[in-house]
């Protein structure tokens, strides 16, 4: 009986991949250990080990294949001996595709977003992923301005453990882009102390999970010396890695801290959701003369965006961007949270419920006026965001627009947060502690009672 | 059979360093390094005035906080004197920088800021340092290459690093001296930091300033390792326990310091033996040692009494000579207090600047 040899998952939030090259051809012979074929997720290029034994009988995936979705068969084995194992149990754990909402109808509603006001007329655009813009952005600065390096755990040799920093060792050299060991307060004092000798460093976490065994610097050092010296001690900093969960990895690397970093002065916090604006956005982040903490997401580093071909797009920190217009309830969120409030936008259309969306991309300086020019028009908000409900971004935003919009509401602010949880590990616990559409056309559905 | 440590045999600065170019860590025996550098005439009159200078700035700052004009935290360096004004004496003042913990008013006056601005500083005034809003345990001058000024335990261990870290990419051979005590020299960034600066030889004195004490906690009861020059030993850094009492011997064991940082060589570590006369802050009533203790310190180690009494054997100054400097001495400190109390508190707007650039 012939063993499938599956698509396999390669990373906590791969979905899918590219089959580059099969190491083993049809009848041949292959014992466990032996690499048959090299996959490329969109972090690294991995050998595929097979794990039974046998004659290989079929290649279903030819060489060059992309798009290879996770768990799809992509081989087959003869069993040996007639002891052939039962392919794993490939229903059981099938990745969780969500069922299209009832609600939607057939034909899919167009969410146009807007475009960027503020660009040239005739500017055209290329697609490329956030993970690619990052890269851009930091490679054009470094171009820019020889003060500009970069140092963190793996962004060198290994290209960076999400492939962020690609390619930067070979261009700019091991004085620019270096690699620190595991000691993130320790070198994290290193590159504020650096930043206060004038230079601007960019400090890759790998995960914003990790920055907690740094934060004392981040707030005490980087934040706060320039008001305790009375204006004497800038510090051009930029904090920036994942932050937020990925997929299944767990309560310590699932962690939001948009809330966390929004709520200290003497810090910039910028969160951006499309590629375009992490490009724009970053490039600000490392001219800027403060401290900036850069909240990217690992699920959002593989998402295509249209991207501005400019030779300078820079955009202004502190600027929410409305990415899609309407007039019934106002949706803000900002990073991943986009996500929710883009589909639950399709949704809410299908109901007959137009929404704005507002994208804050910046978290502190927060652009509360956009918001609340939104709500004097829709009377109605609903908040979303991956964190936490107590003292999140979006109870700081139910609050301004109490204070500032109070006699326009139609209904209470509603909040759309992650659960009050430690991040559960189990895929079906992770799913219910996260936000989901659901909840935020459910919220939609309230302040705008329909 | 007794198993003994493998370090104890080991030469006192750490064997493993290799010099790139010909200086060479020192070599004194185990223990304290007692080695001298001989001071000339006016080497000698300096470092009675810087650290007279530092004392009597100190004694006024005891009065004001007693006053009532100084709040919050005050930390006083009385007894420690030596230390930095041995160590200064070997910088290049307004290129080298400084950086040290929350007991920092005589490493400032050290490094060439004006006592007036710190004193204001103390009391909170616009003409302090950071305008008032920084206070005993935070200033800075840009000017002066003094970084702070800080309140965390060992937090300015790795920013030190990090100012050797600039200076090394700028190529230029400027040295960050970091100064911390024996209870930071317990913190886990100090170790990250030693790593990091020893793999990247970046020329930085990481000056610990063993005063016996971190707060109440002796030595003895915090530390499994009370000789500080050899916590670098697993990183190959050199270190040196110095007698921090003789300015003499600090300036001789951190001009073997600079040379080895300025060329290239990586980090170095100076453990000065010391002793703080008074509490830990204003508010310590020190009772974690004998009064006999504090006053046999100060009648047999005294540093400044040290530097006087040889002024005096060789001739070199009077007691007329040495009463105008503790006179010239004591306007400087009267100025700054005068100052201190009557400048104008920062304005209510000041509230809301220095939070961004």
């Amino acid at each position: 009986m012939p063993i499938d040899i599956l698509m396999p998952a390669l990373s906590p939030t791969m979905e899918e991949g590219t089959v580059t090259k099969w190491v083993k051809k049809v009848g041949d012979v292959v014992k466990s250990g032996d690499v048959i074929a090299e996959i490329e997720t969109d972090k690294a290029t991995m050998e595929v080990e097979a794990v039974d034994e046998g004659e290989l009988v079929e290649i279903l995936v030819p060489e060059g294949t992309e798009g290879v979705k996770v768990n799809a068969v992509i081989a087959r084995i003869a069993g040996e001996g007639g002891a052939a194992l039962a392919p794993p149990p490939v229903a059981a754990v099938a990745p969780v595709a969500a069922p299209a909402p009832a609600s939607v109808p057939a034909a899919p509603i167009e969410v146009v977003t807007l475009a960027d006001p503020d660009l040239p007329a005739g500017t055209e655009f290329v697609t490329m992923t956030v993970r690619e813009a990052l890269r851009e952005a930091m490679a054009e600065e470094m171009r820019r301005d020889g003060d500009v390096f970069i140092m963190g755990e793996e962004v060198a040799e290994y290209q960076g453990a999400y492939k962020i920093t690609q390619g930067l060792l070979q261009e700019f050299g091991d004085k620019r882009v270096i690699d620190t060991p595991i000691t993130e307060h320790g070198f994290t004092g290193i590159a504020v102390g650096a930043a206060f000798g004038g230079l601007k460093p960019i400090v890759e976490f790998m995960t914003f999970n990790f920055a907690m065994q740094a934060i004392d610097q981040i707030i005490n050092s980087a934040a706060k010396t320039l008001y305790m010296s009375g204006g004497q001690m800038g510090c051009p900093i930029v904090f920036r890695g994942p932050n937020g969960a990925a997929a299944r990895v767990g309560a310590q690397h699932s962690q939001d801290y948009a809330a966390w970093y929004g709520m200290i002065p003497g810090l910039k916090v910028v969160m951006p959701y499309t590629a375009a604006d992490a490009k724009g956005l970053l490039k600000a982040a490392i001219r800027d003369p403060n401290p900036v903490i850069f909240l990217e997401n690992e699920i959002l580093y593989g998402h295509s965006f249209e991207v501005p071909k400019l030779d300078d797009y820079v955009l202004p920190i502190g600027k929410a961007r409305i990415h899609k217009a309407g007039k019934d309830v106002t949706l803000v969120s900002f990073g991943i949270g986009m996500t929710y409030a883009e589909k639950a936008a399709v949704e809410l259309a299908g109901l007959g419920i137009d929404a704005e969306v507002i994208d804050l991309r910046t978290i502190r300086p927060m652009d509360i006026e956009t918001v609340i020019a939104s709500v004097k028009k829709t009377g109605r908000c609903v908040t979303i965001e991956e964190g936490w409900p107590q003292g999140s971004v979006g109870s700081e935003i139910a609050f301004q627009i109490q204070s500032n919009a109070f006699d326009y509401l139609d209904a209470p602010v509603a909040r759309v947060t992650g659960k009050d949880v430690p991040m559960p590990y189990a895929a079906n616990l992770e799913k219910l502690a996260l936000p989901t559409v659901g909840e935020v056309v459910e919220a939609a559905r309230a302040v705008t009672y329909r | 059979m007794a198993v003994r440590p493998v370090a104890d045999k080991r030469p006192r600065a750490a064997g493993a360093a290799q010099s790139k170019s010909g200086v060479k860590p020192a070599k004194a025996a185990a223990g304290v390094n007692y080695q001298i550098a001989e001071f000339s005439k006016d080497e000698e009159l300096k470092a009675y005035h810087d650290m007279l200078l530092i004392r009597r700035f100190e004694e006024k700052a005891g009065q004001l906080y007693g006053m009532g004009l100084i709040g919050g935290f005050c930390h006083l360096y009385i007894g420690q004197e030596a230390v930095v004004v041995g160590i200064q004496m070997c910088l290049r003042e307004g290129q080298d920088q400084n950086t040290t913990s929350y007991r920092d008013h005589g490493h400032m006056l050290a490094a060439g800021m004006q006592a007036r601005g710190v004193m204001a500083e103390l009391t909170g005034r616009r003409g302090g340092y950071s305008g008032g809003k920084g206070g005993s345990m935070h200033m800075f001058s840009r000017e002066k290459q003094f970084f702070g000024g800080h309140g965390i335990v060992a937090a300015q261990v790795p920013i030190g690093a990090g100012l050797a870290f600039a200076n090394k990419y700028r190529g230029t051979d400027n040295v960050s001296v970091v100064y911390f005590g024996d209870g930071a020299a317990n913190q886990g960034q100090v170790y990250e930091t030693f790593n990091m600066a020893q793999l990247w030889k970046l020329p930085v004195i990481f000056v610990i300033e063993n005063n016996r004490y971190a707060m109440g906690t002796s030595v003895s009861r915090s530390s499994a390792q009370t000789d500080f020059a050899k916590r670098g030993e697993s990183f190959n850094i050199p270190g040196e326990q110095v007698d921090g009492m003789d300015v003499r011997a600090v300036k001789a064991a951190s001009e073997r310091a600079t040379q080895w940082c300025r060329s290239g060589n990586g980090p170095y570590i100076l453990e000065m033996q010391t002793y703080r006369y008074r509490g830990h802050s204003m508010s310590d009533p020190a009772k974690y040692r004998s009064k006999d203790e504090v006053q046999k310190m100060r009648d047999e180690r005294d540093p400044i009494e040290q530097v006087r009494k040889r002024l005096v054997e060789k001739g070199w100054a009077s007691e007329d000579d040495l009463k105008e400097i503790d006179k010239s001495v004591r306007a400087v400190v009267t100025e700054a207090a005068d100052f201190a109390a009557a400048d104008a508190e920062p304005d209510p707007s000041a509230l809301w600047t220095d939070i961004l650039l």
